[in-house]
């Protein structure tokens, strides 16, 4: 599963949402209709560096009605290893990039009879494309969004025409919090239940909602880790007969690409388990990153997920 | 392909549907080699060689004006044949899109597909149709959209939603299957719905297929080959209308063989949906008498041989318990067991 198939898009829009989220709007270079998707969808963006490729995932928060452009927003990460930078300060009107056709690793559920959408900071965009689906549908739905502080709420105006009685905004300045047990304590039954937030938001949402009770089936939810930078390591490939060298602010899976050799993924941000690959052998540790495998396969030292993870170790060889 | 339809064939009473030499060349033989055994033998639903069942996303052949009225005289005998749950309805619409896009971009001389904004207005020459309607209205159509574009197209068209990892059979057209029944499957998780197929369960297809499946693509639609055999070119050998046909497998002889026993081979598609994220799955089946097979010696040969080696299991799975050795001795002087070269080609 390679994705040759990307389509080439022209930046016909940019703007600076908040001190440190900007919105870009995606038309094909050629001028035709953008595929169709679903609310919660995203694209991996291509984005030729000077010196390398970035792959980054950006959930579409467009209309999935409207094809004409694309939507994505990035926030400028503070310890990048180059995509948001490369999008924030390399990317203007008229920059051309690659996309991936959408996937939605974060669907919500047709049989659901009430949504409640909860995002924290960037964490909207996902939910912007899922209201404008449960707006179509005509399903009852509550989006609660927690954000530091008034200047860094992205997007408010349009949540608020599309959804001003059904949205609840919380500013951490103001002292404001979304009160998780209350929301998850007083729902009818048939509801879901959709996060997507910092790591310690979606950690909180997940032990609250098994307290409580609720089915795994109904609780949803989507973080994309960017592939933390860490220290340098060499893997041999052993199916290709290669080494290859990590340098400490590209990926494991960024440096076998960039070798050449193809591993099958969705997400780049260590959700999907499309990418997880076999350790033949290892001396040293491996650093799990991703929120796929289990605690006994992390703790086995035989399998990693090459998107986000890493090693420290004399040697590693892959299944690849 | 420019083809001769051929509208009065039928699939029931004077059964006298027949392939030309053509259709014969072309049908999708699914043995690459002289033995079968289950395997995940999915590939890219990339187009094939001109003239193939693969050229195109989805095939129109000689039979499409006959089988489109098989599938109406099915219907109205039996409606539960099209069934869609509520929350199907953006699944139904991104079907009837692929549907449209794919023959109107592969057989512009047959059909035509105008798309202002919402407002869509298709024409289907072959079965005399126009049709203006509103893209996500249902009230523009005659039909619900599922069901108004599978009645004009060949195969049958079943539609999973995909939730909390698995994929559930919710809607479909379901009227030249192969002893399945859709009312009884509707519903179904993946591994329900596969339930009555030995040995695959412990051998892991379905879970390799299923996680396959969950990962699949947009623009990146995959297909493989099943087959069975079905006695008389019967299209609809459903499970409700087995007193209809049950029967005919006890009919066989060595007289009659030859044009009434067909191998039935299915061109599985699947397909990603844009707006509900969900996957169609194709079945579009092909039949082929074992004396129209016989024309191609290689085909007579491999055919033999499968047969004659098939495991136990399938050959009751597949129903051919009753007339097995009968096809296996009209096709035995057709092999001087001389090697076939491998692939399914002619030769």
């Amino acid at each position: 599963m390679s994705h040759a198939d990307t389509i080439p898009v022209r930046v016909v829009a940019v703007e600076q949402v908040t001190p440190q989220i900007k919105h870009f709007r995606l038309a094909a270079v050629d001028g035709s209709r953008l595929p169709a998707f679903s609310g919660g969808s995203h694209i991996i963006v291509v984005m030729n560096d000077v010196d390398r490729v970035h792959r980054n995932p950006y959930s579409l928060l467009g209309v999935p009605a409207q094809l004409e452009t694309y939507e994505i927003a990035v926030r400028r990460m503070e310890q990048s290893r180059g995509g948001s930078h490369f999008m924030h300060d390399s990317v203007s009107v008229g920059s051309t990039l690659e996309i991936a056709h959408p996937v939605n690793l974060f669907g919500l559920s047709k049989i659901g009879r009430k949504h409640i959408l909860i995002a924290g900071g960037v964490g909207i965009t996902p939910i912007l494309g899922q209201m404008e689906d449960l707006h179509q549908d005509g399903v009852p739905y509550e989006i609660h969004y927690s954000v530091r502080a008034p200047e860094h709420a992205a997007f408010l105006s349009r949540l608020q025409q599309r959804a001003a009685d059904r949205l609840k905004v919380y500013y951490d300045s103001s002292g404001h919090a979304i009160d998780f047990d209350g929301l998850l304590s007083t729902q009818p039954l048939g509801t879901h239940f959709y996060v997507c937030g910092p790591a310690g938001m979606i950690e909180v949402v997940l032990a609250k909602a098994r307290t409580w009770g609720w089915p795994e089936s109904h609780i949803h939810w989507e973080q994309f880790s960017a592939p933390p930078a860490g220290e340098a390591f060499d893997v041999h490939l052993a199916k290709s007969r290669l080494d290859v060298h990590v340098v400490p602010d590209q990926s494991l899976l960024e440096s076998i690409e960039a070798a050449g050799v193809e591993v099958p993924y969705l997400c780049r941000g260590g959700v999907c388990g499309f990418c997880r690959t076999d350790v033949l052998e290892l001396d040293g540790e491996l650093i799990h990153n991703d929120h796929y495998l289990s605690d006994e396969e992390r703790a086995s030292g035989r399998v990693i997920m090459p998107c986000v993870s890493r090693a420290r170790c004399k040697k590693l060889v892959l299944d690849l | 392909m420019n083809v001769a339809f051929k509208p009065d064939e039928t699939f029931r009473d004077d059964f006298t549907f027949r392939n030309t030499p053509e259709a014969i060349r072309r049908f999708p033989l699914p043995f690459p080699e002289d033995k079968y055994m289950y395997s995940v033998n999915i590939e890219a639903h990339r187009p094939g060689p001109h003239g193939s069942v693969v050229e195109f996303a989805i095939d129109v052949d000689e039979h499409y004006v006959a089988e489109c009225r098989e599938r109406a005289l099915v219907l109205k005998e039996d409606p539960m044949r099209f069934q869609a749950l509520p929350h199907m309805m953006s699944a139904q619409w991104d079907c009837l899109e692929l549907i449209m896009e794919s023959l109107a971009r592969d057989y512009p001389q047959h059909f035509t597909l105008d798309r202002q904004g919402s407002q869509w207005a298709w024409t289907n020459r072959p079965l005399g149709i126009q049709q203006s309607f509103t893209f996500g209205d249902p009230a523009t159509l005659p039909q619900q959209p599922l069901e108004y574009i599978t009645r004009q197209v060949q195969g049958d068209w079943v539609v999973m939603d995909q939730r909390e990892g698995d994929l559930w059979a919710e809607a479909g057209m379901v009227t030249t299957q192969a002893d399945w029944s859709l009312n009884f499957d509707i519903g179904m998780s993946f591994k329900e719905w596969h339930g009555p197929v030995p040995l695959a369960h412990e051998m892991g297809v379905f879970d390799r297929a299923l996680k396959y499946l969950l990962g699949l693509r947009l623009n990146e639609p995959v297909r493989r080959l099943n087959w069975t055999m079905t006695v008389n070119p019967r299209l609809d050998t459903s499970p409700e209308m087995y007193p209809k046909w049950g029967t005919d497998r006890a009919s066989v002889t060595p007289e009659n063989v030859a044009d009434k026993v067909h191998l039935r081979v299915e061109l599985q598609g699947l397909w990603r949906l844009p707006r509900s994220n969900g996957i169609v799955f194709s079945v579009r089946g092909y039949l082929i008498s074992m004396r129209e097979l016989a024309t191609i010696p290689k085909w007579a040969k491999r055919v033999h041989r499968v047969l004659r080696e098939l495991h136990p299991a399938l050959v009751d799975y597949k129903g051919l318990t009753r007339y097995r050795d009968t096809v296996v001795e009209y096709l035995a002087p057709f092999d001087d067991g001389s090697p076939t070269s491998s692939g399914t080609a002619p030769e």
